[in-house]
């Protein structure tokens, strides 16, 4: 007993401060990427040529889909007039497919759930989670969010064993088509009303996984999706901020230290 | 030593091959050459098919002889309207998965095959029937499916998943128990089957590493490491010794952060709260180092053919170092008070059993294989890239309980802890990345990494213009699997969760 107390001592208190302070990320952590199209040469296309997943067109406009994003380094290290960079801005979670399409200027990041699902949800939030053709890393870095350093439960929001519990599902992966029926099974089996978060390019768009014959290209157009939260996988901090931002628990954004630059 | 066995080509990992010099063997003899194999020591690494242009299925099988870094490689051609031979597995158990593999993917009918049923739940690769009838997508797997039952006075059974209660991945157990013994399980994976192997020949060479990163996101650097050693053979590239050792760091912290976790997730499970709680803690430190290397936690768009896309600069290192050393000893004093905790150990200790023997014949790898007392490591059995140069001793246990499983996780910690700190210090110079050129024609070549579970292997065809044609993918959890199953018999069934982080085997490795 003495022994663990005395471990416990040393292990020291180690929850984030977060949304109060934000946690350090190393500079090469990448985050939301930046297109500045003024700087796009006339006709070049080197970036959507480069892109693995297609998520960057140029009819008109130059813009980029979140969506589908990878985050590898591919057009980054294409483009040769520095139109797209990674900034550290760990904030992408939308409300809409559309806002995740990116193109020059601000994001509209994802916003509270409406009054009448905020009333029933807003203050105690029970999810779900269904792995529907992922690599386990979404799934893992979900699961982070139970660990001490994150500690959900104080906003709230825990997930649940049971559908039957849940106000809503944390849907990941790439929708394979065998697990389809478990999924649809699950989504009836929650209460309404119920939300959906789609979290990890896969739940969103396939992600490396899209268009093969074997999985869906994601949740879209299976299940109404109330929160999406891109990345492959998303940073633990990028699902917390999606899940607050749901709940209204972000009211002023947190002091950012520098975060947003390269 | 490398002397050639007549009807078997020698190769070592890393090591291309014209794939006309693989021997072929006569259909009807496969099988008992293959077991002619296996009485000299080798053991079943990899068995698969490939689709003949005339429709016909060449079989490879791939033998391990650990102890001097061979693999020998041997084949056999099915022709059309005939895929069927007499079966490796009514002789030899390792070979029931992969033999259940060809018949999903082929229609091939391995005759005398113990128990032939689906693997992936998908359809034949031409629309054939697979053995067991024609693939209904329609149904939802297990669906109609005969589990084997157990009847009896008070016998039932217990059906849990796809969507299990926590945050992991989706299986289907279905256990036949007496009271709380269970007499039998049976495991149905396929639900994060999303087509792989196809995915991998994407003609975008990126689409083609991140599907190889994401086989198991758990282990994305020990799949990219083998899928990167596959075709820099094929391209005859040879990676600088700087990127070589960056590999192995990334491969290490990979080990550290899973092992971590696992030995937290099982503290959990016998409800050792305190020890549970530190090392979920830590499990993430070891994830953001590589974080900071490279961007992602999980090693993301690190491993490339070529090398690796990111340097570590000797003030980086040097402050991971001093990281490493701090997580060296909270992490130690965490598994140190663990592995002292009566409770721990009264739930660990003959918990979910496996003899040697046993392990030896489904042919097992990794921690789980180890925990039994079998010496397997790619690192130290077919080194290759920094391992050829820093040696990591094999971590062996015997009882093959769950003791075992951790307390092997428990030793490779400390030896992983030990190979960065040693590594990060003393980082030989030289380019980082160098693009590979083009691949040579009609060849195949063979890659192996000791991911944190184990042997992962791909191995890589070209065909006459010098294009990957097919790339075949091994996660050690196809051999493992079986070995949870096993290691349940006569097990309480309240003990299974602990049983099953014990393993901690993939599921989307598995289902490709």
């Amino acid at each position: 007993m003495i022994r663990i107390l005395k471990t416990r001592l040393r292990q020291g208190h180690r929850t984030t401060k977060f949304p109060l302070e934000l946690p350090v990320l190393p500079d090469r952590y990448r985050g939301r990427p930046v297109l500045d199209a003024a700087k796009c040469a006339e006709g070049c296309r080197d970036c959507a040529a480069a892109c693995p997943t297609g998520a960057i067109t140029l009819n008109g406009a130059p813009k980029l889909d979140l969506g589908r994003c990878l985050f590898c380094t591919e057009c980054v290290d294409a483009c040769p007039d520095g139109a797209l960079r990674y900034s550290r801005d760990y904030r992408m979670a939308a409300s809409r497919r559309e806002d995740l399409v990116l193109s020059s200027g601000e994001m509209r990041l994802a916003q509270r759930m409406a009054d009448d699902l905020y009333r029933v949800l807003g203050r105690a939030l029970r999810l779900r989670e269904v792995c529907a053709g992922s690599c386990n890393a979404c799934d893992l870095d979900t699961n982070v969010l139970n660990t001490v350093g994150w500690d959900l439960s104080r906003f709230g929001i825990q997930f649940v064993a049971s559908p039957r519990h849940a106000d809503g599902l944390v849907v990941t992966g790439a929708i394979s088509r065998n697990m389809h029926h478990a999924l649809l099974e699950t989504y009836e089996a929650v209460p309404k009303p119920r939300i959906v978060v789609a979290v990890g390019a896969c739940a969103i768009s396939g992600g490396p996984f899209r268009d093969s014959p074997d999985v869906l290209n994601g949740v879209e157009g299976i299940l109404p999706v109330d929160l999406y939260v891109p990345g492959c996988p998303p940073h633990p901090l990028t699902i917390l901020d999606g899940l607050l931002r749901l709940i209204g628990r972000i009211r002023e954004e947190p002091a950012l230290h520098g975060v947003t630059q390269p | 030593m490398n002397g050639t066995r007549p009807g078997w080509l020698a190769l070592r990992q890393g090591q291309a091959v014209d794939v006309s010099s693989i021997p072929l063997v006569d259909a009807d003899d496969f099988a008992s050459h293959m077991l002619a194999g296996r009485g000299r020591g080798g053991r079943l690494a990899n068995l698969f098919g490939r689709r003949l242009p005339d429709g016909g299925v060449r079989l490879f099988a791939f033998l391990a002889f650990d102890t001097d870094a061979r693999i020998e490689v041997c084949a056999a051609d099915l022709p059309h309207g005939k895929l069927t031979y007499p079966s490796v597995t009514a002789h030899w158990p390792a070979a029931q998965a992969f033999e259940r593999e060809l018949a999903e993917q082929y229609g091939v009918f391995p005759v005398g095959h113990a128990w032939l049923k689906p693997l992936r739940y998908h359809g034949t690769d031409d629309g054939s029937a697979a053995p067991w009838g024609p693939f209904e997508a329609s149904e939802p797997i297990p669906g109609n499916y005969p589990f084997y039952r157990v009847e009896g006075e008070e016998v039932h059974e217990v059906a849990v998943g796809p969507v299990h209660a926590g945050i992991i991945e989706p299986g289907h157990f279905r256990f036949q128990c007496h009271g709380e013994e269970v007499l039998h399980l049976e495991v149905v994976l396929g639900y994060q089957h999303r087509g792989i192997e196809r995915l991998l020949l994407h003609p975008n060479a990126t689409r083609s590493a991140i599907v190889a990163e994401t086989i198991a996101g758990d282990a994305t650097v020990g799949h990219a490491l083998a899928y990167c050693t596959a075709l820099e053979a094929l391209a005859g590239a040879r990676v600088s010794l700087r990127a070589s050792a960056l590999r192995g760091i990334a491969l290490e912290l990979e080990r550290l952060a899973n092992h971590v976790g696992d030995l937290g997730a099982l503290c959990t499970d016998v409800a050792f709260l305190p020890a549970s709680a530190y090392l979920g803690r830590l499990r993430g430190e070891y994830l953001n180092l590589t974080l900071e290397i490279c961007g992602n936690r999980f090693g993301r768009n690190l491993l490339r053919p070529g090398g690796v896309r990111f340097d570590i600069s000797t003030t980086m290192a040097d402050s991971m170092r001093e990281r490493l050393r701090r997580l060296e000893r909270e992490t130690l004093e965490v598994l140190d008070l663990m592995f002292s905790q009566s409770s721990v150990l009264a739930r660990f200790e003959g918990t979910g059993k496996l003899s040697e023997e046993r392990a030896d014949e489904i042919g097992m790898v990794g921690p789980a294989a180890r925990a039994c007392g079998l010496r397997r490591d790619v690192r130290c059995d077919h080194p290759h890239g920094v391992f050829q140069f820093s040696h990591i001793p094999i971590a062996v246990e015997t009882t093959g309980d769950v003791y075992a499983r951790a307390a092997v996780r428990w030793l490779e910690v400390q030896r992983s802890l030990e190979f960065l700190v040693e590594l990060l210090g003393n980082k030989p110079e030289g380019p980082v990345f160098e693009p590979i050129g083009r691949l040579r024609p009609n060849a195949m070549a063979l890659g192996m990494a000791e991911t944190w579970r184990g042997e992962s292997m791909h191995v890589a065809f070209t065909d006459e213009a010098g294009k990957l044609a097919f790339l075949k993918v091994k996660d050690p959890s196809i051999h493992n699997w079986f070995g949870l199953a096993l290691a349940l018999r006569g097990v309480a069934i309240s003990d299974f969760p602990v049983c099953n982080k014990s393993f901690n085997l993939s599921y989307a490795g598995h289902d490709l």
